[in-house]
């Protein structure tokens, strides 16, 4: 008997549900080894997880809450990795966007009427996003530096920048050493819409429409996928590569600048410790498991969310620690990633 | 300039011997011959290499259809034919990369099994491949050594650089060991490829095109090399589309075309002309109808361009050319000689260094290549599943690529899907396009089917002047009628076409006027009617009118 995999002649779409929904199921049976292991019950920790995410309405929205900077993280990852321009930068420039947010919030609001305060605020930190994504998208067309390397370090870069300010020159006098901003006037407060979850939802699930039709239905999103395909085709159709990728690129850090903008003025409402928990490496995640399809992206976050939520509740119902949903979300990635074979690929098993 | 190639007397060994300043010297080589050695005749050398009844299919490719081939100790053998006539595939047989579906082969007298390069290596096969095989970020000696077999953990780096050193002094080789690889130049890396077989003692090389990638002056220096490897009884395997590298550094020579042998000479029995007569292959397969030629006015103009190629190495030096309204101007040469960046060019994708290039009379000198397009000039390009399709998306997709700026297919910045699928229907009917559905990946259809694809759409975008670049490369008979027709169609309905070929047949059955390039010069420029394959072909080879050379 003889196993090997064939290459499909068309992507299989049941494959591009099924294996994420498999990835899913075996990173269950793999954390439930783990769990086993450390002395607990699985079925026990899953259901607490779960009533932890969605149990209650306030668990519902506390998922929410994080999955909003995840969808838009998510959408601003993919975008740039359809160009196989690897940005792993969305934590930085989700925290750059944050410090953008709230110098708008903190120092404009003598000079701006109160209906634009928030709407600068958002805009600014889009922009800034866009800028810090920038810096890599230019030495990579322009120099042929390695991005990954660029949106990397360009992480730490504006986390210290961020914890420069906040510790230090934006400190607030009044705030009893705390590490943080004094907090935002309240016009630079994006309005809620139930417990802690914010407007930014309507936004995160708008985008993430709105670039499926960018991707899927117009002329720029059809230069991106040759681009993304093979650049070389893409400068003999006309397509003006360097321009284009930077463009993208650009897009990619506005939309993690968006969850930046949205974290400050939505949840925190001023500058802080703990801005981001991680949001701009999970919505790598959140990414590859939605094939880079803008539509599957809420819902990938959604889970992703769950996960985060869930493992705080089992920290504190069944003294386990709270990492255990990052455990989760790892355990996902690696079948995902052995599995993304299958939508390329069918097993055929033929007798020898 | 290229010398004269040397004319060994023979019977007796030289090699080529420098002096200083790089000029050559010919002097006698005292290394003694190793067994009897009688020019022409095999079998009272040892044989080395005895290859029996090889095939090798690729799916729709019949690489090597039953070859034969003899390498006897002392021996150079030039493989020489146009790409896809199997030299590599057969090549790539006796390294251990690929496995033959039938055939022998026997080493030394002994029947062998060549399952991997690791066999090969260990029975002396050794083979300098066309990309360099080298990891950048190690040293010369790092790379010598790496991948041999019953090296200690930590290898004693210094006695393997004075073994190199050692090495290229005797065969002047001359690379620093310690170099980086990325340091050295293209020339040094293939130094370092021949060093590591020579480091390996392998006894039979091959060497894959191996001056495609040098100047003229590190290809003599490899002549000298292989000269003196086969003084000391090593042999030499060489492929090679260059009549010129098999009259230097050949005793034999073996002709393959479509994956078969069709003739075996001794090198000094033969000339270039007869060779790329035998390569191109002499019977025309078929006619081509077509309308009396009846020019207009001129479409495209070329005075003195000069340009580089990837390496920023001259490849085109001066090229004036005129390609008219309803003449398919067809560019003659073997490939190397600058095709390619003419072609880029035109369509804007390379920058000329120097002169003009103008399309119906507008100057187009290093315009961009979206210009170049909306003056409706159509390109085939010569790579076509890397640069004219894009393999991993759809048929559609493929056929929309240069329609979809505009209605039908798009308008005010939003495209039209099932537009795209209708437009591919259309074409895949017209051009008769063998594929499973609209929605198959371009990658899945054969070569022939995708050059059609990319000629339906090119086709439907040309305007005035259509580029094709080697269009029926690697195609079938019937795939390449279909593709030699519709440029005569584009010709009949009045556009310029510019056609470069390697195939001496093709040029003469289609072209209208044939201009052959030689280093990046114009040779000459003829009309189609006055032209034979015999005259082009002393072009091709270098040879100024008369068998002059240049």
């Amino acid at each position: 008997m003889n196993i090997h995999f064939e290459k499909r002649k068309s992507l299989s779409r049941t494959a591009l549900v099924l294996v994420p929904l498999a990835s899913l199921a075996a990173s269950l049976v793999l954390t439930g080894i783990i769990l086993i292991l450390s002395g607990a019950d699985p079925f026990a920790t899953y259901r607490a997880m779960f009533r932890g995410a969605f149990g209650s309405f306030r668990a519902f929205t506390e998922t929410l809450v994080k999955a909003i900077p995840l969808t838009l993280t998510g959408l601003g990852v993919s975008v740039a990795f359809r160009l196989k321009f690897w940005n792993i930068g969305a934590e930085g420039q989700l925290t750059v966007a944050g410090v953008a947010a709230a110098a708008i919030a903190l120092f404009l609001s003598p000079f701006l009427p109160a209906w634009a305060l928030l709407p600068a605020a958002v805009i600014a930190g889009a922009l800034a996003g866009a800028v810090w994504a920038g810096i890599p998208a230019l030495l990579k067309t322009g120099l042929k530096v390695d991005e990954t390397l660029v949106t990397l370090m360009l992480n730490y870069v504006a986390i210290l920048f961020s914890e420069y300010l906040y510790y230090g020159p934006w400190r607030d006098p009044k705030g009893y050493g705390f590490p943080g901003t004094a907090p935002f006037p309240e016009a630079a407060w994006l309005p809620r819409i139930a417990g802690r979850a914010h407007a930014g939802l309507w936004v995160a699930l708008a985008l993430a429409l709105f670039l499926w039709l960018l991707l899927a239905r117009t002329r720029w999103g059809f230069e991106l996928s040759i681009i993304g395909n093979s650049p070389r085709a893409a400068r003999y159709q006309g397509i003006a590569v360097e321009r284009n990728i930077v463009l993208a690129v650009l897009l990619s850090g506005a939309l993690s600048g968006l969850a930046g903008a949205f974290e400050v003025t939505g949840i925190s409402h001023r500058l802080q410790q703990g801005l981001s928990i991680g949001y701009g490496y999970t919505a790598i995640i959140v990414a590859w498991m939605s094939q880079l399809n803008p539509l599957a992206i809420p819902f990938v976050a959604l889970l992703m969310a769950a996960l985060l939520v869930g493992g705080d509740q089992v920290q504190m119902a069944m003294g386990l620690p709270a990492a255990m949903g990052f455990v989760m979300q790892g355990m996902i990635l690696f079948p995902m990633l052995a599995g993304s074979l299958f939508t390329e690929y069918r097993l055929k098993i033929a007798r020898a | 300039m290229r010398k004269a190639p040397p004319r060994f007397p023979k019977g007796r060994f030289y090699v080529v011997m420098k002096d200083r300043n790089g000029e050559g010297a010919w002097s006698q080589d005292l290394l003694p011959a190793q067994g009897p050695r009688a020019r022409g005749d095999g079998e009272l050398r040892e044989r080395l290499v005895e290859m029996r009844g090889i095939r090798k299919s690729f799916p729709g490719v019949q690489a090597s259809d039953g070859i034969g081939l003899t390498l006897a100790r002392g021996e150079v053998l030039a493989l020489l034919g146009e790409n896809g006539a199997g030299k590599s595939t057969l090549m790539n047989i006796l390294a251990g990369l690929y496995r033959p579906d039938a055939g022998e082969i026997h080493i030394r007298g002994e029947r062998v099994r060549i399952e991997s390069p690791r066999d090969a290596a260990a029975l002396g096969i050794g083979m300098v491949h066309q990309n360099f095989m080298l990891v950048d970020s190690m040293t010369v000696a790092e790379n010598v050594v790496l991948g041999q077999r019953g090296l200690p953990f930590v290898p004693d780096l210094r006695a393997v650089k004075r073994r190199i050193l050692e090495l290229s002094a005797r065969y002047n080789l001359s690379v620093d060991p310690e170099a980086y690889i990325w340091q050295l130049s293209v020339g040094e890396q293939q130094r370092v490829e021949i060093l590591k077989l020579l480091y390996r003692e392998a006894d039979i090389l091959i060497l894959d095109e191996p001056t495609a990638v040098l100047t003229p002056q590190e290809s003599e220096e490899l002549s000298a090399v292989v000269h003196r490897m086969r003084g000391e009884g090593k042999a030499a395997i060489f492929i090679t589309h260059k009549m010129e590298e098999v009259m230097t550094f050949s005793d034999r020579v073996m002709v393959l075309r479509r994956g078969r042998v069709v003739a075996e000479k001794t090198t000094a029995d033969t000339d270039p002309k007869e060779l790329a007569r035998l390569m191109v292959g002499r019977e025309v397969l078929f006619r081509v109808e077509k309308a009396p030629f009846t020019p207009g006015e001129p479409v495209l103009e070329l005075r003195g361009v000069s340009a580089t190629d990837d390496r920023g190495l001259p490849a085109l030096r001066g090229i004036s050319l005129s390609c008219r309204a309803g003449e398919i101007l067809g560019i003659a040469g073997v490939a190397g000689n600058g095709q390619r960046e003419l072609a880029e060019v035109v369509t804007g994708l390379r920058a000329a260094k120097e002169g003009l290039v103008s399309i119906n009379c507008v100057e187009t000198t290093n315009a961009s290549p979206l210009s170049i397009i909306r003056r409706g000039v159509a390109h085939i390009p010569q790579d076509r599943n890397q640069v004219g399709a894009v393999g991993d998306m759809s048929v559609a997709a493929n056929l929309a690529m240069k329609g979809y700026r505009s209605r039908p297919l798009s308008s005010g910045g939003i495209i039209r899907p099932s537009r795209f699928r209708d437009l591919a229907r259309r074409l895949i009917e017209l051009f008769k396009i063998a594929t499973p559905s609209t929605e198959t990946r371009i990658k899945f259809l054969s070569g022939g089917n995708i050059q059609k694809a990319i000629l339906a759409r090119e086709i439907g975008a040309c305007g005035s002047l259509l580029v094709a670049v080697y269009p029926s490369r690697g195609l079938d008979i019937g795939a390449t009628e279909a593709v030699r027709n519709e440029l005569v169609a584009e010709r009949d309905k009045g556009r310029a076409v510019l056609l470069v070929s390697e195939d001496i047949d093709e040029l003469l059955s289609v072209a209208d006027t044939i201009a052959v390039l030689f280093e990046g010069r114009v040779m000459g420029v003829f009309p189609a009617a006055e032209a034979d394959a015999e005259r082009i072909g002393a072009l091709m080879a270098g040879m100024e009118e008369g068998g002059k050379r240049t």
